[in-house]
């Protein structure tokens, strides 16, 4: 097998350069290359989205992404939602809501939602119930979840 | 103001402290933890349910390049000559020691500065065993010749399992008794006799960081970084294991993407702990979501309940047999024995109650606390088995509820008074919710429908204490120093609140220090729903003593009594610039009388009662067993809610978390393997699986020695919300299921008996 390769990609806008072993995924590479905790692996297999992160617009599960096929997209992750110290909307209304209790999971549904709300601006419970199917929160805030998706679209399309 | 007036902080839904961080993903956890020179471990397991071991070849493995070493049990020795823990039996040991007790046991670690080596490596790893014939089932263990353990090893800190030291020739590591009247006698004058055997299933707690600790033992004193619910416990054993005073032992805990009870007592503390001690730098070992599932579990039991009516409906006996499968480790399997056993009859007014309660030893992965300390099994029996009981007679089953239920003032079974328990309030909103009274809709044809309801009560854990530290600083801002973990159920800012009340404060400025056991004092842990009870009265206390001093300072500078200076300039007056602290202590321990050993009599047996009930509705397509809970309401009694919203959310995660164990969760063994341990194959509730009609609340109450009146809820809706499935599904077929899970293939071979297994 090949060994290390260096691949190029842009990090939540700015321009971003890693050396990556083979196998290592996208969640190894941003956590321990990058230091960002945002994406974090839980189950490991593509089962619960903790991991969740956008590549090139789309949410993948990093942790079974491998990191090379990151080389020349456009990467995104939680820590790049908010502008400054404004939250993103997305993230006002999770707070708002109280949609997380350990909040291990939080940023997978937030990057998940944002997915959502890109498709449908509007959705009712039933859209977002299965949207979000693939996110899992043992803490069961999915009530409060579904709340704050509300009020994230509702405040989002105010802003026009 | 006194401490009773409700003044700007409690009862108000202030948002959680924390919540900016978690929204940005920037909360700290141990899962993200790196230490300069850190190692990270990883674990080879035994292969088979029970057998010694003739040999475990590491050699292949320690060749890889990048291993830095492979570690047995016999390395461990060097440096832990005595490698055995746990809360209630020295059983455990670090290592698997010349036996493997469980298949999923750890025997070896491999130790890697690259994780990918590590787990590379382990797949080198090869063992030898001879097989022992292994048991799996409770039932069994009771009186099977096989032995699990060779000889039982209680701990010193639980003295009440002290005659049980060196005991051999038995799998039962603890017996636990109660007997309140005269059972027989009960049986005797009664009109009408029902028994029935139910058991509850294996289940995980898989939260989503599953569990990691770091250990960093430098010459004289050590570092753990764990994600643990109970620091203040890891301290005292860890400091035991090596020999060394709790002051060199310092614990810290960020925090837990959930625990659950699981990440209680020692879990990879000890083995981390062992690890950096061998090889003089820090080591990690986290588990993946598929090792969890060796760690722990919930204990799964047998639960025989028989009881003995009058014709007008009132329970006059009740005989209770609980057998809890506690794996190959004690944990702290003894004291779900003791506490759930304790309320095996349900929060009944029986005048002859008769309680048995055993944990025995399996060869299935160790059990432990899980959201209930037992009590949704045991609920599980004895609310399945009143609903029964109702319907046979022709009662209704609400009516024949209240007509039994304990009421404040009365003594429970163990002779312990019902106080601050609103059974009859629960119970009634439950049953209003579901609209209990107006007709219903059994459906018809293929879709039949049913609706269920019940009520559970359970002890708290007694005694416990928690100390709290308030600290003032020179600008008049606040510390909040205590060893309660937030795990997610909003503790930090609940305690914020109770200590802002009390001071006058604003909660949200607060600041809770992450426990350190360095820095904060002791905790006896974040479980069992004590929490709010316990540490909110020493938060209490201590934000009593700090305001008391600052009164006192107030009358040195010859400030009239309630005078509005802040504190700042306070302090600034006394010192002359801006420095010095306030600090307010408060430790607290409920009144509690040990139970007899022989009767569990007992005048203070649980410092508050929780209480909750649960109405169901289900949807059962009669053809193919499938089914869908279509309403699903869960009442508790918190006291006084100090925060609403926090724990309406308590409330619906623990809800949605006991649906799983109710309907799609078991860990299923064959031959005493593990054949789903996955969260592919072990199905935990995603946002589909909550019930379209899903309520959750709580009642008007007051505990009158809780902080602001409140007691603690986090487990409490775990309990009445399986028999209230289960009873709902019987309302719609016909019969009773005895076993958890509830599933569509258990609904299905109710129906169709004659199917049969072919
Ligand atoms: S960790 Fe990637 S989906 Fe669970
Ligand atoms: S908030 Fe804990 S897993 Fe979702």
């Amino acid at each position: 097998m090949s060994g290390p390769r260096d691949i190029t990609f842009t990090l939540n806008g700015r321009p971003a350069a890693a050396t990556v072993k083979p196998g290592e995924t996208l969640v190894d590479v941003l956590t321990n290359q990058f230091d960002l905790t945002g994406a974090r692996e839980s189950c490991a297999q593509g089962l619960c989205g903790c991991c969740t992160v956008l590549v090139d617009g789309d949410a993948v599960s990093g942790c079974l992404y491998m990191a090379w096929f990151a080389d020349g997209a456009e990467i995104n992750t939680i820590e790049g939602l908010a502008d400054g110290n404004t939250l993103h909307p997305i993230q006002e209304a999770f707070l708002e809501a109280g949609a997380f209790q350990c909040g291990f999971c939080t940023p997978g549904f937030i990057l998940m939602t944002k997915k959502l709300l890109e498709a449908h601006p509007d959705p009712d419970d039933d859209v977002i119930r299965h949207f979000l199917v693939g996110n899992l929160c043992r803490c069961a805030a999915y009530p409060e979840i579904v709340a704050a998706v509300k009020l994230a679209a509702r405040r989002l399309r105010d802003a026009g | 103001m006194t401490v009773d007036d409700p003044a700007h902080n409690i009862s108000q839904s202030i948002p959680r402290l924390e919540g900016r961080q978690k929204v940005t993903g920037r909360a700290e956890y141990v899962h993200h933890l790196r230490l300069p020179g850190m190692l990270y471990g990883k674990i080879f397991r035994s292969t088979v349910p029970h057998g010694r071991i003739l040999s475990v070849d590491v050699s292949e493995a320690a060749a890889v390049p990048g291993v830095f070493r492979v570690v047995t049990i016999d390395d461990i020795r060097e440096v832990l000559p005595d490698p055995y823990y746990g809360p209630a039996f020295h059983d455990q040991p670090v290592l698997a020691d010349g036996k493997v007790r469980f298949a999923g046991e750890p025997v070896a670690v491999v130790l890697a500065k690259d994780p990918r080596v590590a787990a590379q490596a382990v797949a080198l790893i090869t063992a030898e065993y001879d097989e022992l014939p292994s048991v799996d089932n409770e039932v069994e263990a009771m009186t099977s010749d096989i032995h699990v353990h060779d000889e039982l090893k209680p701990a010193a800190s639980f003295p009440d399992l002290n005659h049980l030291k060196g005991q051999s020739g038995t799998n039962v590591a603890l017996g636990y008794k109660l007997r309140h009247g005269d059972v027989e006698a009960g049986f005797a004058a009664a009109d009408h006799i029902f028994e029935h055997t139910l058991t509850t299933q294996p289940v995980m707690h898989t939260p989503m960081e599953p569990f990691v600790s770091v250990a960093d033992v430098r010459d004289d004193h050590m570092t753990l970084h764990t994600a643990s619910q109970g620091p203040s416990f890891v301290r005292i054993e860890i400091a035991r294991l090596l020999g060394w005073p709790e002051n060199r032992v310092r614990v810290k805990v960020p925090f837990l993407g959930g625990g659950f009870g699981g990440k209680l007592y020692i879990k990879l503390e000890a083995l981390v702990t062992a690890l950096s001690l061998l090889v003089r730098q820090p080591v990690k070992i986290a588990l993946s979501m598929e090792e969890q599932f060796f760690m722990v579990t919930r204990h799964p039991c047998t639960f025989n309940i028989k009881s003995g009516v009058t014709k007008d409906g009132k329970i006059i006996a009740r005989a209770c047999e609980v057998i809890w499968n506690g794996g190959a480790y004690a944990d702290i399997g003894p004291r779900v024995t003791q506490k759930a056993g304790f309320t095996a009859a349900g929060p009944y007014d029986i005048d002859n109650v008769s309680i048995d309660s055993y944990a025995v030893y399996t060869n299935r992965p160790p059990a432990g606390a899980l959201r209930g300390f037992g009590a949704p099994q045991i609920a599980w029996a004895y609310e399945c088995h009143t609903d029964m009981i109702a319907r046979e007679m022709g009662i209704d089953q609400v009516d024949f509820r209240r007509k039994n239920l304990l009421r404040n003032g009365r003594p429970q079974a163990s002779g312990t008074l019902i106080r601050d328990a609103a059974l009859d309030a629960v119970l009634d909103r439950a049953a209003e919710r579901l609209g209990w009274s107006l007709p219903f809709d059994p459906g018809g044809g293929r879709i039949k429908r049913g609706r269920g309801l019940a009520v559970a009560i359970k002890g708290i854990t007694a005694p416990t204490t928690s100390v709290a530290i308030v600290n003032l600083y020179g600008d008049g801002s606040c510390g909040l120093y205590i060893g309660t973990v937030d795990m997610g159920q909003g503790s930090d800012t609940v305690m914020a609140q109770i200590a802002a009340e009390v001071l006058n404060l604003d909660a949200s400025k607060i600041r809770v220090m992450h426990t350190d056991t360095d820095v904060t004092p002791y905790d006896m842990g974040t479980l069992g729903s004590r929490s709010t009870f316990h540490m909110g009265t020493a938060v209490r206390l201590a934000a009593e003593e700090a305001r008391d001093k600052i009164e006192a300072l107030r009358v040195e500078l010859d400030e009239p009594a309630g005078s509005n200076i802040p504190l700042s300039e306070l302090l600034r007056r006394k010192y002359g610039m801006q420095a010095g602290n306030i600090i307010g202590t408060g430790s607290f321990i409920p009144e509690y009388e040990k139970p007899d050993p022989d009767t569990g009599q007992s005048r203070a047996a649980t410092p508050f009662w929780g209480v909750g009930a649960a109405g169901a509705e289900v949807e059962v397509d009669t053809e193919t067993g499938q089914f869908e809970v279509t309403r699903l309401i869960s009442v508790v009694d918190v006291g006084t809610a100090i925060n609403p919203k926090l724990v309406e959310a308590q409330i619906s995660g623990a809800a949605i978390m006991q649906l799983g164990f109710t309907t799609t969760e078991e860990m299923l063994f064959q031959d005493g393997q593990l054949l789903n341990g996955s969260l592919a194959d072990y199905k935990i509730p995603n946002m589909l699986d909550v019930p379209r009609d899903f309520r959750n609340e709580f009642v008007e109450s007051r505990q009158q020695d809780g902080p602001f009146g409140a007691k603690g809820a986090g487990e409490i809706s775990t309990m009445a919300l399986s028999p209230a499935v289960g009873n709902a599904v019987a309302d719609a077929i016909g019969t009773y299921l005895l076993d958890m899970p509830i599933t569509p293939e258990a609904v299905y071979r109710a129906l169709h008996p004659a199917d049969g297994d072919a």
